[in-house]
């Protein structure tokens, strides 16, 4: 055998994988060598999608880098209109209301149940389980239904503001929520029975993509990823924002970090958030969405059209923008895909003079040839889509 | 030696509208439907005509017109002769294994006897085998023959895939053929006239190795690695276009039903109804006299047979949006370290079945 | 105080590399000198009583007008302790370079490219120090506080 291969004249192949490609999303490349059907080598570009999100961000005022945020992971843009909120109310030093708290965490984990409905999905859908991919669209459909009936959009969505929200609960939210949960519920339990015990999925993701819990920490992995690998780090329970500390709800880990693990991870999660969103609304306190700090928050219509106060006020921030403190913080929220962290720097001035953020993904998606090398190209598939790149968020 | 004639091309006739006019677009209108009715959908129902949808069956002829209508593209560097010939090398064996295929039985119509097959060949099952071979060719040139890497690979898999699951399903049949004693498709049929002779009773493990390894034959879901188009975008078809297009669409289809039609001979008694024999039908029909119950049990039974057939075509589609895809190296290990072994045990445990019978 | 011990090691063990420290808003915070940046992350990842053994955010910040005009800023998260810090070393314009910390941190590769692609600053020792969301042949360093926001690019091809 050994004497035939030596004669044998074999080279590798080289193929570019995207960025036109189905499973790439048509937002990353990886240059693939091949041996046969083995991965001998693998190099990701990224960047397909890079905006500038940060040069825009320098060039607006505080406030309007809220919709950009929209467009980072524009699976869960709430998330990240949560965490840029927070973090530019950390920098101010203030805090908002209660019932805001509450509001801000149902959004959140309203997109957190939509994100990994649409990777999961995504994951079935690339498997060639294509019921699975629409039972979950059709859930993640409902949870958009909801999401519109909170802010009028359904992925844009631009619902919070610095120092409050766009607005209040709409009337009914929670029957609606009620009907929709128990519907996706439904939709849960048969994509569960599709996949979840289907050996054919089972043999394309258990043991592929796997990797050490020391290795995924050294690569900075965080999010359902890290805790795939046994890792339960979850900024939501290790440094509680919001008013996750008083909320009832668990953590999912897995064991060898594969993609299974990282499916059940993701499955349970969605369940968890739920949860959190039942208990959010079921004790949702009475009471303001916004501070009645002016030179942050706009204050109410009314007052703008009928006090010179609120008028002058109103002009200074939208001309000018609001103007914290010179300082820089860093806010860590727990995005869909891990620790979405932003870092801002102020120079006292209404323009952020740094606004980056901490993309989950930018650090998962570099591990792909890590994951990948010494692999089948058909494992690119599962491992790629478990990682849960998103564009908007990867490149910025 | 007329009626022959006429005979033989009323048989054709019937078979390829049958199976190009009917089954090819009418399965891409079932494909789109029941796959929207297992997905919660409602599926295509767009295409209209003066208003009247006719429940999305249109699509198919809007499919066709669309089809006609768009650029013959080939490649750049591709090799030109082996690229137009591809789809046809895939498309004849589709189409042609159907001709040894019974779709019902022998009657005696004013004093000529009809005998529902278009070619009554002797080694009929190796007939099938044969041309099914030949589909690999097709298979593997389009995806060489395209110049483009996801083309070749495509190929190469399919290559791979078919030849392996040709050498298991050749074994399994092995079992059926000791069983019936015949090559023949129509004595097969013939001889599975007892409801409890059908082949699914006495290969109950050929049936299920057979059944499977004819769906990776056929290169659809789970078995679609040649054309997985979350890895190799569309497989060995990814360069192809137009009418092309639609020959590898329709060999696909077509082999569905020609895989069903040999699964309906071979295992589901063709074209007997369950618990009548030919005997007990043509009495039933003698209302019609001698003739017109020849007639009537003629028609009885190609309904019979061709509602088998749908029954499995319908079996495949279910599977195919039901279950994720296997893995090139799963698909090998399951051929090889799985079905082959199996299909072995068939043919002993068989063998040693009819030695003591 | 507990949320401190990270500032105070750090002041102990490099009396010298560190230039200053501030805790704003509770986020702990030490300038470093940039000759010592590989030692001292070492040190924050191997020490027990720090662990900070993720790093979690690199990038720069551009103080057009200030010497050191650029600050490379990482933060570090420690799982054990649960504890975050900032690391700020200092970048001159002339000389923009720092050593690399792929060696501590491995998942640092692509955080210190985007920094490099961004900013400009070098990072020695990185293994492929190249751009990363932008293409070969862009021009300039679009973070940088003196690209201008509507400055067009020239047209690039196919290489072959």
């Amino acid at each position: 055998m050994a004497d035939l291969e030596k004669d044998l004249h074999t080279e590798h192949m080289v193929i570019n994988m995207g960025p036109s490609h189905p499973v790439t999303h048509g937002t990353v490349k990886f240059l693939v060598t091949l041996d046969g059907e083995n991965i001998v080598d693998m190099k990701v570009d990224i960047g397909y999608l890079h905006r500038g999100f940060e040069k825009m961000c320098e060039n607006g005022t505080w406030q309007q880098v809220i919709p950009y945020t929209d467009r980072l992971n524009y699976v869960s843009p709430l998330i990240n209109n949560v965490g840029y909120a927070l973090a530019v109310e950390k920098l101010i030093g203030i805090e908002v209301p209660e019932r805001c708290q509450y509001l801000r965490v149902i959004a959140s984990e309203l997109s957190r149940i939509s994100d990994h409905l649409t990777n999961v999905a995504a994951g079935g859908l690339e498997l060639g389980a294509f019921t699975a991919f629409l039972y979950f669209v059709e859930a993640r459909e409902l949870v958009w239904d909801l999401i519109e009936m909170l802010c009028g959009a359904r992925v844009t969505v631009n619902y919070v503001r610095i120092g409050g929200l766009k607005n209040d609960l709409p009337q009914g939210f929670q029957d609606k929520t009620r009907a929709v949960f128990k519907e996706v519920r439904r939709l849960w339990s048969d994509v569960d029975k599709l996949l979840t015990k289907n050996r054919v999925f089972i043999d394309r993701v258990r043991d592929v993509g796997d990797i050490s819990a020391e290795e995924a920490i050294a690569y900075g992995f965080t999010g359902p990823c890290l805790r795939a690998c046994g890792v339960p780090y979850d900024v939501r329970k290790a440094q509680p924002y919001l008013v996750y500390d008083r909320m009832d709800f668990e953590i999912p880990i897995g064991e060898t970090g594969d993609n299974f693990d990282k499916y059940l991870v993701r499955m349970e999660e969605i369940q968890q958030s739920m949860k959190i969103v039942e208990q959010a609304l079921s004790r949702l306190p009475d009471g303001p969405i916004n501070l009645d700090l002016p030179q942050y928050r706009m204050q109410p219509k009314e007052d703008i059209y009928h006090r010179i106060d609120s008028l002058i006020f109103h002009f200074k921030t939208v001309i000018d923008g609001i103007k914290p403190p010179p300082g820089e913080v860093y806010l860590a929220v727990e995005g869909t895909n891990g620790e979405l962290g932003f870092y801002l720097v102020s120079d006292g001035s209404g323009k952020p003079y740094k606004c980056r953020v901490r993309p989950p993904c930018f650090a998962l998606t570099a591990a792909m040839p890590r994951l990948m090398k010494g692999r089948l190209i058909a494992d690119i598939v599962p491992t790629f889509d478990m990682i849960n790149m998103i564009g908007g968020e990867c490149d910025r | 030696m007329v009626a022959d004639l006429i005979e033989s091309i009323a048989k054709i006739v019937f078979v390829f509208s049958m199976n190009v006019g009917f089954f090819a677009p009418v399965l891409g209108w079932v494909e789109r439907k029941q796959s929207a009715l297992m997905q919660d959908r409602i599926g295509a129902n767009r295409a209209d005509i003066l208003g009247f949808t006719a429940i999305g069956l249109f699509h198919s002829l809007a499919d066709a017109l669309k089809v006609l209508a768009k650029e013959d593209f080939i490649p750049a560097g591709a090799n030109k002769f082996f690229h137009t010939v591809a789809p046809f090398i895939c498309l004849v064996p589709a189409i042609s294994t159907f001709a040894v295929v019974p779709f019902g039985g022998r009657y005696e119509l004013f004093g000529h006897q009809v005998n529902l097959v278009i070619a009554d060949l002797d080694v009929g099952i190796l007939f099938v085998f044969a041309l099914a071979s030949l589909a690999t060719y097709g298979v593997v040139l389009a995806g060489w023959s395209s110049r483009s890497n996801w083309s070749l690979l495509g190929g190469l898999r399919a290559s791979a895939q078919m030849l392996s699951y040709e050498v298991a399903m050749g074994l399994t049949i092995i079992g059926v053929i000791m069983v019936f004693g015949s090559l023949r498709l129509t004595e097969i049929g013939a001889l599975q006239e007892n409801f409890f002779h059908w082949g699914i009773f006495l290969q109950p493990l050929g049936f299920v190795l057979f059944f499977t390894c004819a769906i990776a034959e056929n290169k659809r879901v789970p078995f679609d690695i040649p054309e997985a188009e979350s890895e190799l975008v569309a497989g060995y078809f990814t360069e192809y276009s137009g009418l092309k297009f639609v020959m590898f669409w329709m060999a696909e289809f077509l082999e569905i039903v020609t895989i069903s039609g040999i699964v309906t001979t071979l295992f589901f008694g063709a074209w007997h109804l369950p618990f009548v024999t030919d005997q007990m039908l043509l009495s039933w029909l003698q209302f019609a006299g001698a003739n017109g119950a020849a007639f009537l049990a003629m028609l009885v039974n190609v309904a019979t047979f061709f509602a088998k057939v749908i029954f499995f075509i319908w079996l495949q589609m279910s599977i195919r949006w039901t279950l994720p895809r296997f893995r090139y190296d799963q698909i090998m290990r399951l051929c090889w370290k799985m079905l082959l072994p199996l299909a072995l045990v068939n043919i002993l445990i068989t063998g040693l079945v009819v030695l003591v019978l | 105080m507990d949320t401190n011990v990270t500032i105070k090691k750090l002041s102990h063990r490099f009396p010298g590399a560190i230039i200053a420290t501030h805790s704003f808003r509770g986020d702990d915070t030490a300038v470093v000198n940039k000759e010592s940046i590989l030692e001292i992350c070492t040190f924050l990842r191997d020490d027990q009583d720090l662990l900070y053994n993720m790093m979690m955010d690199l990038t720069a910040v551009d103080y057009l007008g200030r010497e050191p005009r650029f600050e490379v800023v990482y933060h570090l998260y420690s799982l054990k302790h649960n504890r975050r810090v900032r690391i700020k070393a200092g970048v001159s314009e002339a000389d923009a370079t720092i050593d690399s910390i792929v060696a501590v941190w491995v998942g640092a590769n692509w955080f210190e490219r985007e920094a490099f692609d961004m900013y400009g600053i070098t990072f020695k020792g990185h293994p492929e120090m190249r751009r990363i969301l932008l293409y070969e042949g862009f021009e300039g360093h679009p973070l940088r506080k003196d690209y201008p926001i509507k400055k067009r690019q020239p047209l690039i091809g196919p290489v072959n």
